[in-house]
């Protein structure tokens, strides 16, 4: 896995000359500090107002708790930005606590596949042959057949997405990472994959525990290569099926791999024949009577999501011949045993193993393996990278309308830490434009931003947070279910809509009240006063910024979750 | 007018076996120019593959670009395209369809698609949904300029409605348009005190100063009162008609309960999505033949239902763009171009393929691997929005656009 030799494609002179004006430029804004690192200058507020710090709560996590803005008072919000930046040192015992009991959590794919996923495959289709075997089943009429072990064989399985996704709402809801949690959930949707194609759903425990989850913070590049190399986004992006036509194929036997260095967390599948070194079967070992399923050329479906999605952007500046020279490149890119929860691979039998020209690099003849990884160095040090990731994550922080300032700063940041995801969003998170009056509630909650600060602002307890994935999807955004690989939009013209806003007032309705099963709000037991609910999330959650209209609605409510109900339905906490 | 042409091209045992009542027939030209005509969109999310779905079975290229995807000529095997008119044919699951077909109340245009070469998903949607290919600038999508250019006198809260969990790039814009997901869940359940808290959230949203979420809101309100004077209740479908229980299906079996109950629904707007085959993607059975069987069992459940409204009512499917020519290594079909939109309704002029055919032999394809496109989506848009919407100058609806075309359809 050593790439760097030739990750770093030489930098221009022009970087140099940025840095420069950068410098420049930041020693002319008045109050700013130079430091003796070129860390652009922080405009974060010594002594923030309540507003600001709710403005970084809402930013940099998922809405405040009550009692979360004296805390970050107390410790200064300049410390508490930075002490987000490096979530190691955040204890977090809380969560893994809440986390206990979700037992498949912390199975590898394999195993995951061996205890759930086969188990209940077989299940299912014994289940199908008893049912074909009644002879008084007709195709229109199918009795449940199954037995109650073929059921729980299947219910099993599906304990699998439950517990993941129960996961992702209880980290947003009560870690205290909570930029961590925010940037998980962000990669996550930069490298979506969908749950709902095929084997995906099995890999995609491991896809945001090992591929995202560990480099939300750390280097791009990393993070490239760890989607990439994903059994998820092979299998969801085709790649794993995309070979070299017949004619440009390695001229390699057909009896044995070269073996990646093996890997602890996905242990390998089946031995091989007698006599042989453990193999990796992949698509190209499909027996004859499989032939028609065998690969036979290439698939361009990752290369293209790879440039437009994942690094370049759609405008980044490759061409359809790009595309296909990409697809090239990474012929060979497979899983080992997907339905036994293998790991990747490279196999040379399905590699074209001849020149390809990406970009206008030229990656030479017979490189293997090597050549995808070479495509990985060209996108992730091409400025378009830079700028179009340094936009999403501006768009994600800031507002809807990325100002440019702004990016030009963070990509230049990304070009110069070499893609340190960290010193991108610190240079974000700590900018003048961050802090500026436009960008303060510029942003208008996604489904699930406002889901999680909605359980947050009640501090409301959850046992079992399902519910909460089926108001997501009544809200339009189900998690791991988003089918195109784009992921969910971060923009507020995808979320405001009639339907939405009306199920946004409902769930709060719905909260408050303890209709939502599984969670519990201290409010909807009816005890305390009015008033104490209500000063409780209009000066500690929303730093009493709210409307006239607002305030005069919550004042006539008859019991104290009406009136959390209606803070929480209210103009002002859809937006953050 | 239109209900004359209707009777005169239409052959009786079609509408029969349709369910078309024939209470339309006898129906005066006057009732029918009361009623508003509706327009409803399917927009096939994914890049659906033209070359299957309408299949050029005269072409012997296409057979040699597909060894295992294509679709048999009519007569060479049982599951053989379903013949419209000598060269082109239905795929076999769209069999459903061949009655419109010949009833003369659908058309396909063939061949169709964006002047922009772009193989995004993303943008090549975006395009499509704004009108405006290859400007990215374009806030407003193109349904909802048609709803600007042609302000109605009596618009209702259910002018334009997405049956969706979100509204669609090409509703939204200036004028209000609905996204609901459920009819029957639109509404505010505040338990023991809905009106209370229904009156509260109301007043918070009408004096927002955030102007997005205040006509958002008023919208939401205006349209949940109304609702609650139609009263829809429990639906059940016309002549026996069935939807698939799919999310498709569900959002078609709406939008015929918003027609039917007279709630001024204009424009309606229906998402089948799963379109994007690269991999096993099936010829006359598999993963395209289930999501054709889901389309042709919604479109022909949703025509049976409307019954004799159907006659108001044209039906336009769209796909952002269409997929290349030969199948990959993976029996399946990478992004490509041109496609195939198709038009159901009372009053189009069906029967016939419109659009001139390229051909499909390599130096004939778009960039040598694509079906090229010879109808601008547009023209099909703005035929659709003058034709049957009746709008007169489409300019504002197209801007910059200038349709050298009239196909005819309508």
């Amino acid at each position: 896995m050593n790439h760097s030799a030739v990750r770093h494609i030489s930098r221009t002179p022009l970087v140099l000359s940025h840095c420069l004006l950068a410098l420049l430029v930041s020693s002319l804004i008045p109050g700013s500090r130079i430091t003796a690192a070129p860390r652009s200058s922080s405009a974060v507020p010594a002594n923030a107002d309540d507003k600001t710090i709710v403005h970084v709560l809402n930013r940099l996590g998922f809405g405040a708790v009550p009692g979360d803005v004296e805390r970050v008072r107390r410790m200064g919000l300049d410390k508490f930005i930075d002490q987000q930046l490096r979530p190691e040192t955040i204890p977090d015992e809380r969560i893994t606590a809440r986390l206990t009991g979700l037992d498949t959590l912390t199975l590898n794919s394999h195993e995951l596949a061996e205890d759930y996923f086969m188990p209940a495959q077989m299940a299912q289709r014994r289940a199908k042959q008893e049912a074909a075997s009644q002879p008084s089943a007709s195709a229109t009429d199918k009795p449940d057949t199954r037995t109650p072990e073929q059921t729980q064989l299947m219910q099993a399985q599906r304990q699998v997405f439950t517990d993941l996704a129960q996961q992702k709402i209880l980290r947003a809801v009560y870690s205290d990472r909570q930029l961590n949690e925010v940037l998980v959930d962000f990669w996550f949707n930069h490298f979506n994959v969908f749950a709902g194609k095929g084997l995906t759903r099995n890999y995609l425990t491991a896809y945001e525990r090992d591929a995202i989850r560990p480099h939300v913070l750390g280097r791009f590049r990393d993070l490239l290569e760890a989607t990439a190399k994903s059994p998820a986004m092979l299998f969801y992006l085709d790649n794993w099926q995309s070979a070299a036509p017949e004619g440009a194929r390695t001229a390699i036997p057909n009896t044995r791999n070269r073996v990646s260095p093996p890997n602890p967390r996905r242990p390998f599948g089946r031995p091989g024949q007698i006599g042989m070194p453990p193999r990796q079967r992949t698509v190209a070992d499909l027996p004859p009577k499989a032939q028609n399923k065998r690969p036979r050329g290439l698939n361009e479906n990752y290369a293209r999501e790879l440039m437009e999605l994942h690094t370049l952007g759609v405008d980044g500046g490759y061409t359809q011949q790009d595309v296909q020279e990409v697809a090239r490149a990474f012929t060979g890119w497979t899983i080992a045993n997907p339905r036994q929860g293998g790991g990747f691979v490279f196999d040379p039998r399905m590699h074209d193993d001849g020149e390809k020209i990406v970009l206008g690099h030229k990656i030479k003849a017979g490189g293997g393996e090597h050549d995808g990884e070479e495509v990985l160095d060209i996108l992730a040090s091409h400025p378009s990278t830079a700028h179009f990731v340094a936009t999403k994550l501006v768009r994600r922080f800031v507002s809807d309308q990325p100002p440019q300032s702004l990016v030009d700063r963070a990509a230049e940041r990304f070009r110069e830490t070499k893609g340190d995801i960290r010193e991108v969003v610190r240079t974000i998170v700590t900018s003048r434009e961050f802090f500026a009056p436009e960008a303060y509630r510029a942003k208008v909650k996604t489904p699930f931003e406002f889901v999680a600060s909605a359980v947050r602002a009640t501090e409301a307890d959850s046992v079992n947070v399902m519910p909460l994935v089926q108001t997501l999807r009544e809200l339009g955004m189900p998690p791991y279910q988003c089918q195109p690989p784009t992921g969910y939009a971060d923009r507020a013209d995808a979320w405001v809509n009639t339907g939405a806003l009306l199920n946004r007032m409902n769930f709060a309705v719905a909260l408050t009240e303890g209709r939502v099963r599984g969670v519990r709000a201290p409010v909807s037991t009816g005890s305390g006063s009015i008033d104490a609910a209500r000063d409780e999330i209009v000066d500690r959650v929303l730093a009493g910024d709210l409307s006239s209209a607002t305030l005069e609605t919550v004042a006539k409510a008859s019991r104290p979750s009406q009136a959390v109900a209606l803070l929480l339905g209210s103009p002002e906490f859809q937006r953050r | 007018m239109i209900s004359r042409r209707i009777f005169l091209k239409n052959g009786g045992l079609a509408l029969v076996s349709l369910g078309f009542a024939p209470a339309f027939l006898a129906r005066t030209v006057a009732a029918a120019d009361a009623r508003r005509r509706v327009l409803i969109t399917i927009f096939q999310r994914g890049a659906v593959d033209g070359l299957n779905m309408i299949v050029p079975f005269g072409e012997r290229a296409y057979y040699t670009a597909r060894p295992t995807l294509a679709i048999a000529a009519p007569g060479r095997s049982e599951e053989a395209a379903v013949d419209l008119d000598g060269f082109f044919g239905l795929h076999p699951r769209l069999a459903p369809l061949k009655t419109l077909f010949d009833a003369r109340q659908m058309a396909i245009v063939h061949a169709c698609g964006s002047p922009d070469d772009t193989r995004s998903h993303f943008d090549a949607q975006d395009y499509m949904e704004t009108a405006t290919p290859g400007v990215k600038s374009t806030e407003d999508g193109w349904l909802n300029r048609y709803l600007h250019a042609r302000e109605h006198q009596a618009a209702t809260p259910f002018r334009a409605v997405a049956l969706a969990p979100q509204l669609p790039r090409a509703l939204q814009g200036l004028e209000p348009a609905l996204a609901i997901g459920q009819i029957s869940q639109f509404g505010i359940r505040g338990g023991g005190a809905t009106d209370m808290v229904q009156s509260s959230f109301e007043s918070q949203y009408a004096g927002a100063a955030d102007s997005v979420l205040h006509s958002t809101g008023r919208e939401a309100f205006d349209a949940v009162r109304m609702l609650k004077n139609a009263d829809l209740g429990q639906y059940t479908p016309a002549n026996g008609a069935e939807y698939p229980r799919s999310a498709f299906g569900e959002a078609l079996r709406q939008i015929a309960q918003l027609v039917k109950a007279d709630v001024g629904l204009e424009v309606a707007f229906a998402e089948s999505g799963n379109w994007d085959h690269h991999v096993n993607e099936g010829a006359a059975v598999g993963l395209l033949a289930n999501r054709l069987d889901d389309l042709a069992r919604g479109l022909t459940a949703l025509v049976r239902d409307l019954g004799d409204r159907m006659q108001d009512v044209v039906i336009l499917t769209m796909s952002e763009f269409g997929r290349a020519v030969v199948e990959n290594g993976n029996r399946g079909t990478d992004h490509g171009h041109g496609n195939a939109m198709m038009i159901i309704g009372g009053p189009v002029r069906g029967g016939k393929v419109y659009g001139r055919w390229p051909g499909l032999a390599p130096e004939q394809r778009h960039e040598g691997r694509d079906l090229a496109v010879t109808t601008d989506f547009r023209s099909v848009f703005a035929e659709v929005v003058h034709g049957h919407l009746g709008l007169t100058d489409t300019r504002p609806v197209f801007p910059g656009f200038t349709s050298q075309t009239t196909l005819g359809f309508l």
